[in-house]
Formats: C-alpha cells, structure tokens, sequence
C-alpha cells in the first residue's frame, strides 16, 4: 500500500471532540397551552428582519432573514420586490436557516499535523492558519512566482479571494461553474448573437407561447424565477416541448415529450432547422435583417431531413414537424432554452450553436416571449490600487482551448502534476465555495494532482469531501452571519439586492472578505483592502450608486430603469448585434478558420456496451449539488439518491425498489457505497439515472456521510469540448452489482 | 366563512418547499411533517402519466379524527379548520388511527400535531406558509362560501377531485387535474 501524503483524512480530526448541540425542537406554540390563546400570542409575537441574497445556489434570491426577540433565526423569506424569486423562495432558501444550523458546520481553523503516523487535523487559532497561509505563498511566489498560486472557487466567498488572487499577482483561477457547467453554451451563443447566455438566462418565459427544453429540467432544477415563470406559462396556454430520455417533471408537464435516445439531440436540432427552412416557416424578415449565413445553412441542413433524424434519435418524423410547426406558429415567443449544465458528450459548444441557430431561424432573439436584452446595475469598484500583470494565468493554461472564454478547472489542475514540460507549475490551490471532488470528474487525476502540490487550503462552511485534502482548512460563516458583495446580476431591469449579517457568526467561522485581507495584509497587499469592515466598501459603492446601506437595509432590493434602450427589437430601427459585423452568424467564419465545423453536425457517440446503461444524473429541487445534503432542513426532505432502473432492466437483471446496489462503471471503477434502487417507467431500457451530489465521504458529514452514490466519482471518462475544453461527462456506463464489491475491505 | 385549499396538480413540481416552509413557519421538528409530497406515475415508457401534489390534512366537514377523539382536543372551528388543543390530548393515537390522508403525528412532545391552515396566520390576514412561499403558485386558498372567491371559481371552471371521497369525509383540499 502506498503512502500519499495528501491521504484523505477520514478519522475524526483530534481536538475537535463533537459538542452535541442541544437543539431541542423549539414549541412556537408552547407545549401546554391552548391553541387560540396561542394565536393571539403568535400574533404578537416581534420578529425582526434582516436583508439578505441566497447562497444556496448560484440564483441568489434575495430574502429577509426573520429573527425572533432572543435573536435566533426562525425562517427566510423571499423578497417581493425580486426579480429572482418575487417573493418567494425555493426549498433550499427556505431551509437555509439549516445551514447555519447545521451542528456539523466547520468550527475553527484546522491545520494538517501527523500524530502517531496518522494524518489529522488539529484545531488552529486564525492567526496561526493565516500566517502558516501567508509564509508559503510567500516562498512560493519567491521560488515560482504568484502564478503558481492557484484558486478554484465559487459564489460569493470566490469573489472576495479572487481579489486577493489578482492583488498578489495571481490571474490562476477556474471555477467548475464553467467547463463543469454551462461554458459550451456561452461559447455557443456568443459564436452566434455575439453575446453570453449569462445567469439569470436572459428567456422571457413569463410571456412565451413555446417553450423548448432540451435536456434541462426546470422544476427538478429550481432556477427559481424560471420555475415560476414556467408555471405562469402553463397558466397562459403555452406549448411545452420537452426532448429528454426520462420523463423529467418538466417532461411530465409538456404537450410534447420527445423520449429521445440520449447523445442524438443534435441530429433532432438540425432535422428541425431542416423543417423549419423546407417548409419556409421560419422567420425570413429577421433573417434577412439580421442574420448572415443562412444559404450556407439551408444547403447544410437539406440532407437531414426528419426521416433521417427517426433512424438517429427515435423520434418519429411526424412529431419532428409537427413539433416544429408548433415552434414556428408561435413564433417569436418561442424559447429553445439554452440549458445550464451543458457538459455532455464533448461536442457541447456544437449543440449550444444548434440551440442558438434554431432561435435566430424562429426570430425570438430580441422579441417578446423570447429572449429578451438584458441588463444589469454597475456597481463601482472600491478604491484600489491595480492589479499587477502577471506573467501567464488562467487563458494560457487554456491556450488548446482557443474559444475558453474562462479559466478550465481541468487544465488547471493538470498542472499541478509533477512534469519537466509543463509552463505553467502549480504549486499551491486554494478552494473556495465549491466541493471539487464532487464536481470534476477523473477523481484519479484530481487526488494525484492534490498530491502533487506544495500546499492546499481549503475555505467553506462545512466538512465536504475536498477539506480532507487541505493543509489548511478555514471555517467561513453561513451567509446569514456577513455582509458581501452587492448583488447585481442581468435582468429586464437592472436590480441589486444586499446581504447583511442576520446575527453574529457562530463557533469560530469567519466571513471570506475578512480571510482575504487578513492574508492580504500578511503579504503586504494592505492597500487593496483598505478597510476595517466590508460594510465600508458596499457603503461607499451604494451611495455612488444613488442609494444608501441605510435604505437598502430597508428594501432590500433596488430596481433601476433600464439605460440600454427596449428590451425586444425595435422593428423601425436597425439593431446591431454585438457581432464583428452586428449580424447574427449562422454560418461561423470563425469556427472554420480555427478548423472546426462552422455549422453543426451530428456525430455519433458510443453506446453502453451489454450489460452497461448509460449513467444520467440530475437533480432534485430540494438540493444544491453536493452542499446542502448535510443541512438539516433539507436532509429531511431527500436523506440519499436512488438509481432509476427501467421495469424491463429490473426484470432482467431481477432488481426490486429498495434493493442496495453498487455501481460499477466501464474502468472498473466501482462505487464508494451503495444505492438503493428504484424501479420506474420514468427512465429508458439504456440508461440509469440518479441525482448528483450524494455519497459524501467525509464522516464529520453525519447525516450526509455514505448515504448513496457520488455519480461523479464513477465519471472517469471524459470527452473534452475542443473548441473551449468543457468536459461532457454523459458517455460513462455502468453495470450494476447486486453483491456488495467492498465485503472484505475496509471503506 | 368555509376555508379551502386549491393545489393545482398541473403546475406542482414535488419541489418539497410547502414542507420546508411549514416547518420553519409552525416550528415542525426535524424528522416530522405536516404537509408533505406525493408522486404518481401510471402507463409504461414512454406513454406516461406523472402526478406530484403536496398533500396535508383535508380539514374534514365530517372528519372521523374529530368524532373519534376521546377528550376534544380534536375540534372544528370557525371556517371548517380542524385543529387539535395540545393540552387536552392525551397522545392516545386515535385520530392517527382514524384519519385516511395520514395527515396526522405524534409530536416529540406527546400531542397530536397536524396542518392548521396556518391559523395563526390567517388571523393576521395572511396566507398559509405553503400557499405563500410555493415557486410554482399551484397552491390556492380562499372562503368556498363566496362565490367569487379564486378557490370558488378554479373549482367552478377547472375539472378536479378530491382525495380519499370514498371515506365520505367532505374534504377541503382540493386537486385541479
């Protein structure tokens, strides 16, 4: 057995023996009274609000945190006034009162110490922690240069250390946000209309009359002013089509479910365009106005006619026109909505391009009921000297990648392996916000790359997996306990939200701005933070922004007039697409000169060899990736994932619902744990599927600890997108054991 | 004055916020629940019928757990809301027992707890924590007895059902499908 340095600590840390907290279920009601005596008392009862912005999930609604008179947080509630959520919150804001209750939440500093040969974690003061940071990315920075000091990070505990990152010189950072995540679409779109998806999507929903969902399931995913807007389309009559191998909650919405065989959906996409140009229903006038390439398009997609999408895709010609009728009778108020986790089969970017070449032949880029111009507030920066240049960063990492428009998790990680060849070393990484090793796929590479490096932090509330990696490990407080950033994101109207501390910290947790100075001031960048409390900086940036800390504590949210003009097209004037030459580009000169198809194609990808099925995964509404399922609230609702197995598998391989299997995929890697079955028509006879995030290894994680499968871990093959080095992780199979695989070894 | 809740099937995603909401409105312990959701899947792929729906107490005209309650803790008050006295329940289980939408627990602290239509709520003029927070807005609630009322006419003009009617209970949740 070898000895790795960087072995993943899974004994209890020493010194952190576990304080039970005494969380005795509080009686609003008290225990021994009657009901209507305690109405009134409720009634009366003085809760005290406090503005905050979700951290959750990436939506960031914003939400007033209600607290009672002995100062405990009792609940959270969206915020009326917010385009995120207009006043109402999802599962996870409304348990978010769970994440700071979470009895498992980091507590103190912890730094990696060696007792009787054993890796552990001692406890640590902050100012031990942050010196111990500061001196080795010094001597890193002194031996290497600050480039070789690394970050991966998430939400808004990423933003504040990113500053800390450019301040020393360090441009090295990625967050799997992007090739994990939504990347191949933002390369997709901006090849096309010149201009990002971004988050919130920019789709006008609320007024479509069609709603296209390829893949993306809204409902399971609470993107939550979407959902909502979703149910008012559904109240408004609009025709759903959904192309998605399982019947998803949004599929079980839809007039149309098109139960594709999954990695065919491009050939589906380039059968409609072939429809829409064929029958001539699509929109010529917008074409004609405002897009180029269409006859190298139409020539293009005259071959892929719907009969030969019915061999690729399984779905009978007749519901390929008849769905794309629908789409063209109600356009422009149609959406082919750009999805977000987009990382599929590595010809990503080429499907998003798909996506956005069907939405400009329906015209509904620019229009009502379809995509509509976004915009958002500016938020000035705080005074700060600028940043130094450094030497290279994350575009040169990515350099393969010629259309990355962000860092690649992937790469940068690949750089911390020990190689002579290698231009860009990493010697340090420091991860913030996002639990990586349930996030990017080829665990083997990650650990060996972990392994690799001089020094590891890692920041965030709880004990996800990744902390057992670190050198050092810093506790952050929940959202509900700091201020941070102001909040301002695309919307119809420009709007911003604050988040203000609810209540004090609890343990010893800090928030993130408050780490990235005080390391900040230990290197000697004290000038880039020049500040006692964060509260100065939102200060200052709100009064130049015409409004006060004051007010906004009163409103919570602030909408602005829109500056950049209509929000739809402007049929009398001429729009300029923020294209080279303000055109729409089927047709891209630019993928063609880089070598890569400048319209798409439709490639086959490989197939579950006998007795292997595709490995889908997805989500629930009630979790956030991997970090909500330790929270209690939440843990309630849904304790572990399932595997969906079709009937007609069941029988064959003889599976019952509630049976325990263990996975086992294509390289013989199996699962850590086991997964219960679930028996259901909602999957197809070729693949399984279960919901990302579970399977936590980390035993500090009491209630998340060993409760069902991390899908990531069995991910080990990936297909990279070439064009911006997104990694589609949906062609790995996975044979399914019904005899537990670890009986004799030790997990 | 007759209360009832509308939950159109149609738009309910399962998301579970109904449940998070209650709890931390009613201060429900962790591991309980007094609304919860429910998932029905009916024909063979890909040919299928998918129903979610957030189910709690249907706040019976003739509910057996009231009939069946030893002490009168179980109770009806104005408006049809069926809310048991934690003081005078003996945690006896027979309105558990008695109930056919399972709708009812036996709290940490001995009593019977179950949905209230937030009582406590409504008293301040507000909707009940489910209703309000709910992302989908499939969840509707109103006086039955005014014909004007949004519950009133979603089940004049929506076709819907409701659970259990072979109980004969007169339930006030109601299902548009």
């Amino acid at each position: 057995m070898t000895t790795s340095r960087r072995k993943f600590i899974k004994i209890s840390a020493l010194g952190l023996g576990a304080v039970a907290a005494s969380t005795t279920a509080i009686n609003m009601f008290g225990s021994n009274s009657y009901i209507d005596e305690l109405v009134k008392q409720n009634i009366s009862k003085k809760f005290k609000r406090t503005a905050t912005y979700c951290e959750v999930c990436f939506w960031k609604c914003a939400a007033w945190t209600y607290t009672n008179e002995d100062g405990e947080i009792k609940k959270i509630i969206g915020n009326e006034n917010d385009p995120h959520c207009y006043g109402r919150l999802c599962p996870r804001g409304t348990g978010g009162v769970g994440m700071y209750n979470d009895e498992d939440r980091l507590k103190t500093p912890l730094i990696r110490t060696t007792v009787n040969g054993e890796e552990t974690f001692r406890e640590a003061s902050w100012d031990e922690a942050l010196d111990l940071i500061a001196s080795k990315f010094k001597g890193i920075k002194e031996t290497y240069g600050a480039e070789s000091i690394a970050l991966i990070k998430h939400g808004a505990p990423g933003s504040h250390l990113e500053h800390l990152f450019k301040a020393y010189g360090s441009d090295t950072i990625a967050e799997p946000a992007y090739a994990q995540c939504r990347g191949p679409r933002e390369t997709g779109f901006n090849l096309t209309f010149g201009s990002w998806v971004g988050s919130p999507e920019p789709t006008d929903i609320r007024d479509t009359k069609c709603l296209v969902l390829i893949g993306s399931h809204i409902g399971e995913n609470m993107h939550n002013s979407q959902v909502q807007e979703m149910s008012d389309a559904i109240d408004n009559g609009a025709t759903i089509i959904t192309v998605d191998p399982r019947l998803s909650t949004a599929a079980s919405k839809s007039k149309y479910w098109l139960a594709i065989k999954p990695a065919t959906d491009i050939a589906l996409m380039l059968s409609w365009m072939n429809v829409l140009i064929e029958e001539g229903i699509y929109d010529a006038a917008y074409i004609n106005k405002y897009a180029t390439g269409f006859d190298e398009l139409k020539k293009h997609v005259s071959q892929f006619t719907p009969e030969w999408a019915y061999g690729i895709t399984t779905i009978k010609p007749e519901v390929i026109r008849e769905t794309a009728r629908a789409m063209a009778h109600a356009a422009p108020s149609v959406i082919i909505h750009p999805g977000r986790h987009v990382v599929w089969y590595g010809d990503d970017s080429q499907r998003a391009r798909a996506m956005a070449i069907l939405n400009a032949l329906l015209g509904s880029w620019g229009r009502r009921g379809g995509f509509y111009f976004k915009e958002a507030a500016k938020v000035p920066n705080f005074p700060a000297p600028a940043y130094p240049e450094p030497k290279w960063g994350w575009k040169e990492i990515g350099e393969k990648y010629p259309l990355a428009q962000m860092g690649i998790t992937t790469e940068v990680i690949k750089c911390a392996l020990p190689d002579k060849e290698n231009k860009f070393p990493i010697k340090a990484l420091m991860v913030a916000g996002t639990n990586i090793t349930k996030s990017i796929p080829n665990k083997k590479l990650l650990e060996d790359a972990m392994d690799a490096l001089d020094f590891m932090v890692v920041i965030d509330t709880m004990p996800m997996d990744v902390t057992g990696y670190a050198d050092v490990v810093l506790p952050e407080c929940t959202y509900l306990e700091r201020y941070d950033e102001i909040r301002s994101a695309t919307n119809r109207e420009p709007s911003i939200a604050i988040r203000v501390p609810a209540v004090e910290p609890k343990y010893d947790s800090k928030p993130a701005w408050w780490m990235a100075k005080q390391i900040g001031e230990r290197l000697g960048l004290g000038d880039y933070f020049n500040y006692d409390d964060f509260k100065e900086v939102i200060e200052w940036q709100l009064k130049e922004m015409g409004t006060s800390l004051e007010e906004m504590e009163k409103i919570g949210v602030k909408n602005y007039p829109r500056k950049s003009g209509s929000m739809y097209l402007n049929e009398e004037e001429t729009y300029h697409f923020p294209t080279d030459n303000g055109k729409i580009h089927l047709y891209s000169q630019e993928l063609k000169d880089l070598g890569f198809d400048p319209l798409p194609n439709y490639t086959k990808h490989p197939e579950p060899p006998q007795g292997f099925y595709r490995l889908n995964y997805g989500r629930a509404p009630m979790h956030t990736f991997s970090r909500t399922v330790n929270n209690p609230n939440l843990n309630d609702l849904k304790k572990e994932n399932d595997l969906w197995v079709n009937p007609k598998v069941a029988r064959i391989i003889g599976l019952k619902t509630g049976q325990e299997v263990w996975l086992k995929n294509q390289d013989e890697i199996i699962s850590t744990f086991s997964i219960k079955v679930r028996v259901t028509e909602r999957v197809r006879w070729d693949s399984v599927y279960m919901v990302h995030g579970f399977g936590h290894q980390n035993k500090k994680l009491s209630r998340a600890n060993g409760k069902g499968i991390n899908d990531t871990e069995l991910i080990t093959k990936v297909f990279t997108d070439p064009i911006m080095g997104g990694t589609g992780m949906r062609g790995n199979f996975v044979a399914i054991l019904t005899e537990n695989p670890h009986k004799n070894t030790e997990i | 004055m007759r209360y009832a809740m509308v939950i159109d099937t149609l738009k309910c995603v399962g998301c579970s916020d109904c449940v998070v909401a209650c709890q931390t409105e009613n201060d429900v312990p962790i591991g309980f629940c007094r609304d919860w959701i429910t998932e029905t899947v009916n024909g063979s792929y890909p040919n299928l019928n998918l129903e979610l729906k957030s189910e709690r107490c249907n706040h019976c005209d003739n509910a057996p757990c009231v009939r069946c309650c030893p002490t009168g803790a179980s109770h009806s008050v104005a408006g049809g809301i069926v809310l048991v006295t934690a003081d005078e329940c003996i945690g006896c289980g027979a309105c558990i027992e008695s109930c056919p939408y399972d709708a009812r627990y036996q709290h940490p602290d001995g009593y019977v707890d179950k949905c209230t239509f937030c009582h406590h709520r409504l008293e301040k003029g507000q909707l009940p924590a489910c209703v309000s927070v709910c992302p989908t807005k499939c969840m509707y609630f109103g006086d039955l007895d005014n014909p004007n009322s949004e519950v009133s006419q979603l089940l004049k003009n929506r076709k819907h059902k409701t659970l259990a009617p072979e109980a004969g209970t007169n339930p006030h949740v109601f299902y548009l499908i």
